[in-house]
């Protein structure tokens, strides 16, 4: 778990609706351990969308970014099925800050610095995490937070994802 | 996602190719239960990690046969590879239940000649006859596979579906063309004709797409090799099996995978 902390210009934040913050985002997700003859880690995907359901933008995507002989990593993105219709379709990956490997079970932070997010308005968002694996499940998590202000949300998920929590830091 | 894959799949799929390997084989009928006198009913036959979703490889049908109701061999018709799964129609003109089935068996060698890493496949009678007198590190096993489907026109029967007494096979309690869901079934498995015991039996149902829990089960069989479900939905259920043993005395090593497939209705 690694955090990162920018010292952002008050420009970052762009819209008059928005405080005048240098604000980070965390997003720490868990992966629960799955027993199982054939574990695979799950492909996870996490973005941004307005509480009406249109996705904002993708903050990253783990998935298997090489080729073996079952086929190109990416093949399997679509198992991701919301994040896939949602903007994942329209996505160019790699991305970069976006794309990553998949990441064993346990817990995952990463810190979008809020330079990133200059174009984001102040305002109510939901976090979504999914996550689909191979022989296994697909969960979608949504968390809803608030963009503008220092606020921690929280959500669990019950099979494919443990806790997830999402951190507006000033 | 899909990095290595490391089920016990192995031997089932010697029909296939070997990058297939680690994925399940289903062999899905068009329909189950079929009514009148003359029917036509169309099978699906591929390897993928989801059941009966064809995205990965076809399977190679060199073992296909079709017993029918009175125990004779029907031969199936309009035989076709595609990319990833093979297809053919079997025409029903006798009342009762058929048994279509892909049955592999024989032996694997694998030896190693001036350094090389070999491998043989064929009957076992043949295989002193193909193994070098150089080879050295021969390993053999006795592989045996059956992947398998039934289909019944009129009122089900039991004569096709008489045990080979090679492999795994499923013996009837409960009828394979006669399940409903919410009621239980009972199948027993033999392996070799003998009572197989202890064998966990993996339970999947088609439609993975459409829901976010595989919902997948796992029974075993008791000491008379019979194993209980009850069908919690209707639908196309995939059924695996699989035992392996290492070689004693005279014995070869084994390994012999059974994977059927039965409808479920509402």
């Amino acid at each position: 778990m690694r955090k990162l902390s920018l010292a952002l210009s008050a420009a970052a934040l762009s819209t008059a609706a928005a405080p005048a913050l240098a604000a980070d985002l965390t997003v720490s997700v868990e992966i629960p351990r799955v027993s199982g003859a054939s574990y695979h880690r799950p492909y996870v995907a996490v973005w941004i969308e307005r509480p009406d359901n249109t996705a904002v933008r993708t903050l990253a995507v783990w998935y298997q970014q090489t080729a073996n002989q079952e086929g190109d990593g990416k093949d399997w993105l679509k198992d991701m099925r919301t994040w896939w219709r949602r903007g994942g379709r329209a996505l160019t990956l790699p991305a970069d800050g976006v794309s990553s490997a998949t990441k064993a079970p346990g817990r995952h932070a990463f810190t979008v610095p809020g330079a990133r997010l200059s174009n984001l308005p102040a305002g109510d968002y939901v976090m979504v995490v999914e996550a689909a694996r191979e022989l296994g499940g697909r969960e979608a998590v949504r968390v809803p937070f608030r963009w503008g202000a220092a606020n921690t949300a929280r959500a669990a998920g019950s099979t494919e994802l443990g806790a997830v929590s999402v951190t507006v830091t000033r | 996602m899909k990095k290595s894959l490391a089920i016990l799949a192995a031997l089932a799929t010697l029909a296939l190719p070997m990058s297939a390997q680690a994925h399940r084989a289903w062999l899905a009928p068009t329909a189950t239960v079929l009514s009148g006198t003359d029917a036509w009913v169309g099978f699906d036959a591929g390897m993928s990690n989801g059941v009966f979703i064809a995205d990965h490889a076809p399977m190679n049908l060199a073992g296909l046969i079709i017993t029918a109701p009175d125990g004779s061999t029907l031969a199936p018709e309009n035989l076709h590879r595609a990319r990833y799964r093979s297809t053919f129609d079997a025409h029903l003109t006798q009342a009762g239940t058929y048994r279509v089935a892909n049955v592999m068996g024989g032996v694997i060698v694998s030896y190693k000649q001036g350094g090389e890493q070999k491998r043989w496949r064929g009957a076992e009678a043949d295989m002193a006859a193909n193994i070098p007198a150089d080879a050295t590190e021969v390993v053999a096993t006795r592989s045996a596979s059956r992947i398998e489907t039934f289909v019944t026109l009129g009122e089900p029967s039991t004569t096709a579906l008489a045990p080979t007494g090679e492999g795994i096979e499923l013996v009837p309690v409960s009828h394979p063309n006669d399940l409903v869901a919410g009621e239980p079934a009972t199948f027993k498995l033999v392996r070799d004709g003998q009572p197989a015991a202890g064998l966990e039996v993996t339970i999947a149902r088609g439609g993975t797409r459409y829901r976010d829990n595989p919902g997948e089960m796992t029974v075993t069989t008791g000491a008379d090799g019979a194993f209980t479900v009850t069908w919690p939905e209707p639908g196309m259920y995939w059924m695996n099996a699989s035992v392996r043993g290492a070689a004693a005395g005279d014995q070869l090593a084994y390994t012999a995978q059974y994977n059927g497939v039965v409808e479920v209705l509402p």
